[in-house]
C-alpha cells in the first residue's frame, strides 16, 4: 500500500467517525427528524473496500449506509443535509438517514429492508456485465441479511450468471439485539460462499488493511469476468442499533474488548510504526475534517426546506 | 403479419422494441429455452441471444431485484413472472424498491421496468388463478395496465417499455390465444368477436390513461377489465335485443385511471355496473366505485353496481370455480337491477 492511498483511507474512515460523532451529539443537543443507524466501529469494511472502486462502479448500502455513502465518495455536505431534511440533501430530504444515494458517484442508495440490496447489486452487475466495461457492483449488508431470502437469491443468481459484484458481509454480531450465534448454526457467513459455488472469504473488518487486500484480490476477479465473491467482515458497531438504543444485549467488558481494536486507532499504529508518517500529518487531517463536519453543519442549517409539496415531483418520473 | 391473438402482439411488441432499443433486455422463468408458460417469449432467444433473453433460476426477490438494479443503472428490463400468484414471493422488491426506490431518493433515478404476468382462473386452483391487479394499485409508484384486445396489447406494451417507470402488466391466460407445448391451453379467444381487435403489424403505441369505449350505450354504463370486457360485450349485445342500449368501458390501464371517460359516461346513462375477475371487497370495482360517488353521485339514477369475484379463494372444481367467477348471465341479471325505469 502506497502513502497516497493510506492517507486516503485514513482521511476517509476519520470522516465517517467524526461525521458519527457530530451526528450524535447532533441528536442529543437538538431536535432532528427521523432516526440514525451509526457506522462508528465498522469504517475500515466500507473505507477498505470503497478504495479499490472508481466513480462508474454501483454500490447498494444499508439502513447504516452512513459509511458507505462517504467511503463512495458522497459530498459531505449532502449527507448531512440530507440528515438535515433540507432541500439540499443529497437526496433533496427525501430519504433521510436511511436512503441516502448520489448516483453521479455511482451510490445507488441506502436501503432501508434488510437485505433488499442484494439482488439489486446483482442487477446493476448484470448491467456491469452488459456493457462489457470492467466496472463492479457491491452490496453491503450486516449479518442479518444474511438469513434473508434474497440473500440466498441475490448470491445465486449472480453466481451462476457470473457477475461482477462483490458482496460484502459486514458482520457486526448483532442483528438489532440478536447475537449471530443465535440465528444461524455456523459461525462464518462467509462458508456460505461454497453453496453458491463462488469465493468466500472471512476478513478481519477492524484490519482496513486487510479488507483492502482481500477486496482488491475480489474487485480484481469480478473485473476480469471471474464472478462474484462473497467476503464477511468481521467487525463490531461501537454505538447502540439505531439512535439511543442502550444495547442492553450486550456486556460492556465486550464492548470495551472491541474497541481495543478499534480500526481508526489499528491503522493510526500502522501508519506511524510502518510507514513512519508523524503524529502531526494525521491531526492535520483529524482538524481539517473537523472543518468539513463542521462546515456541513452550518451549510444544513442555512439550507432551506424543502417545500411541503415538493414529493409530488417524485412519485413519478 | 397482423396479430390476432394477445400472444402475437405481445410478441411482435418485444421484437419491434428490442430491434429499436438495444437496452432492451429480458428474463424470467423458463421464458428463453422453452419460450415461456404462455409462449409469449418463443423464439426470442434465436432472435436476440442469451445475453438479452435470459432464463433465472425461480427465484422471484432475486430476479425482480435484479431487474430493479439493472433498471437503476441504465437497462430496461422486460421481467415475466410466469403468474401474477408469485409476485407474493416478490412483494417487498416490487412495493417497498421499484415503487419507491425514484421517491426516497429525491427523482435521481429513473426506473424502467415492465412486469409482465398472468391473471386470470383457468381451473389452476387457488395459488395460480387470482387477479391481482388492486394489490398493486394500491401502491403508489407503480402503473399498473390490463389489455383485452391484441391491438391494446401491442400498444400499451411498447408504451410501457417505453415508460421511465415500474409498469405491472397484466394479461388475462383466456385472451391469449397460444396453445401450450404440452397440448392445447385453454382459450377464449375462439368464441370472441370482433371486439378483439387485431394487432397491426407496425409500429404504434397507446398512451395510458385513456380509457377505450369498447361499445357504445345510452341505459347503462358497464366498466370492464381484461376477459370481463369480452363477457361484458356479449351480455351488452343480448341485452340490446332486449332494448337496454349498454356502454362498455375498459379502462386499459389502471394507473393512472381515466376518470374522466367513466364519470361523463355515468353523467349519461346515470347508471354504472362494474364487472372485474379480482375480489370484492378493496378491489378494481371498489375504487371505480369510489370515483363514481365521489364525481357523480347526482348523476346516478341506481345504486353503483360491483360485479367481482366474492371474497374467496379461487376454488378448483370447475363447477365451484365458475361459480364464483362473474358469469355473462349473472351480470345480464345485475345489469337489468339497475336499469329499472320509474318509480
Amino acid at each position: 500500500m502506497d502513502k497516497e492511498t493510506a492517507l486516503f483511507m485514513y482521511k476517509k474512515m476519520v470522516q465517517i467517525r467524526k461525521f458519527e460523532e457530530k451526528l450524535y451529539q447532533l441528536f442529543l443537543t437538538r431536535p432532528m427528524p427521523g432516526s440514525m443507524h451509526q457506522y462508528n466501529g465498522e469504517e475500515a469494511v466500507a473505507v477498505g473496500v470503497c478504495a479499490h472502486l472508481n466513480k462508474d462502479d454501483y454500490v447498494t448500502s444499508t439502513h447504516r449506509g452512513h459509511g458507505h455513502c462517504i467511503a463512495k465518495g458522497v459530498e459531505i455536505n449532502g449527507v448531512m443535509a440530507e440528515m438535515f431534511a433540507k432541500k439540499t440533501g443529497c437526496c433533496k430530504g427525501m430519504g433521510g438517514s436511511m436512503h441516502i444515494a448520489d448516483f453521479s458517484v455511482g451510490m445507488l442508495g441506502a436501503i432501508g429492508i434488510v437485505g433488499a440490496g442484494i439482488p439489486i447489486a446483482a442487477g446493476a452487475g448484470w448491467t456491469c456485465k452488459y456493457r462489457g466495461k470492467g466496472q463492479v457492483s457491491v452490496a453491503f449488508f450486516g449479518d442479518g441479511a444474511a438469513n434473508e431470502g434474497a440473500f440466498h437469491e441475490g448470491i445465486n443468481l449472480a453466481a451462476v450468471w457470473k457477475l461482477p459484484v462483490i458482496f460484502v458481509c459486514e458482520n457486526n454480531v448483532y442483528g438489532f439485539s440478536t447475537h449471530y450465534r443465535r440465528t444461524m448454526a455456523i459461525e462464518n457467513i462467509a462458508d456460505r460462499a461454497a453453496g453458491y459455488g463462488i469465493p468466500g472469504m472471512v476478513v478481519d473488518g477492524m484490519d482496513v488493511k486487510e479488507v483492502y487486500a482481500e477486496s482488491g484480490k475480489a474487485v480484481e476477479r469480478a473485473r476480469k469476468g471471474g464472478g462474484p465473491t462473497l467476503l464477511e467482515c468481521k467487525t463490531y458497531r461501537f454505538m447502540g442499533h439505531s439512535r439511543f438504543e442502550k444495547s442492553a444485549y450486550r456486556t460492556k467488558e465486550e464492548l470495551e474488548e472491541w474497541k481495543k481494536r478499534d480500526p481508526i486507532k489499528l491503522f493510526e499504529e500502522f501508519l506511524l510504526k510502518d510507514m513512519k508518517l508523524k503524529r502531526q500529518e494525521l491531526d492535520e487531517i483529524g482538524a481539517d475534517v473537523d472543518r468539513e463536519i463542521e462546515e456541513s453543519v452550518s451549510f444544513s442549517e442555512r439550507s432551506p426546506d424543502p417545500e411541503p409539496d415538493d414529493y409530488k415531483k417524485y412519485i413519478f418520473a | 403479419m397482423e396479430a390476432k391473438k394477445i400472444v402475437d402482439a405481445l410478441r411482435q411488441a418485444l421484437i419491434e422494441e428490442m430491434e429499436r432499443d438495444e437496452n432492451i433486455v429480458l428474463l424470467g422463468e423458463d421464458i428463453a429455452v422453452f419460450g415461456g408458460g404462455y409462449r409469449v417469449t418463443e423464439g426470442l432467444l434465436d432472435m436476440f441471444g442469451e445475453e438479452r433473453v435470459k432464463d433465472t433460476p425461480i427465484s422471484e426477490i432475486a430476479i425482480t431485484g435484479a431487474a430493479i438494479g439493472a433498471a437503476m443503472t441504465g437497462l430496461r428490463p422486460v421481467l415475466e413472472i410466469q403468474f401474477n400468484d408469485f409476485l407474493a414471493c416478490a412483494m417487498d422488491q416490487v412495493c417497498n424498491q421499484a415503487a419507491k426506490v425514484r421517491f426516497m431518493l429525491g427523482g435521481q433515478v429513473k426506473i424502467p421496468l415492465v412486469i409482465r404476468a398472468p391473471v386470470g382462473a383457468t381451473g389452476r386452483a387457488a395459488q395460480h388463478s387470482q387477479s391481482l391487479e388492486a394489490w398493486f394499485m394500491h401502491t403508489p409508484g407503480l402503473k399498473v395496465v390490463f389489455p383485452s384486445t391484441p391491438y391494446d396489447a401491442k400498444g400499451l406494451l411498447k408504451t410501457a417499455i417505453r415508460d421511465d417507470n415500474p409498469v405491472m402488466f397484466f394479461e388475462h391466460k383466456l385472451l391469449y390465444g397460444a396453445a401450450s407445448p404440452g397440448g392445447k391451453a385453454k382459450t377464449a379467444v375462439d368464441d370472441l368477436n370482433e371486439a378483439f381487435k387485431p394487432a397491426p403489424e407496425e409500429d404504434y403505441t397507446i398512451p395510458f390513461g385513456i380509457a377505450d369505449i369498447k361499445k357504445s350505450g345510452n341505459d347503462v354504463t358497464v366498466v370492464a377489465t381484461g376477459f370481463m370486457v369480452h363477457r361484458c360485450i356479449k351480455a351488452a349485445q343480448k341485452l340490446g335485443e332486449e332494448g337496454i342500449d349498454v356502454e362498455v368501458i375498459d379502462p386499459r390501464t389502471l394507473v393512472p385511471l381515466d376518470k374522466t371517460t367513466i364519470i361523463r359516461s355515468v353523467e349519461k346513462t346515470g347508471r354504472i355496473v362494474i364487472v372485474s375477475e379480482d375480489v370484492l371487497t378493496c378491489g378494481v370495482a371498489s375504487e371505480i366505485s369510489a370515483v363514481v360517488a365521489e364525481n357523480a353521485l347526482f348523476y346516478l339514477d341506481a345504486p353503483v353496481k360491483r360485479v367481482s369475484v366474492p371474497d374467496t379463494p379461487i376454488p378448483f372444481a370447475p363447477v365451484m370455480e365458475q361459480a364464483v367467477l362473474p358469469q355473462e348471465e349473472q351480470i345480464i341479471q345485475e345489469i337489468k337491477s339497475v336499469v329499472y325505469r320509474g318509480i
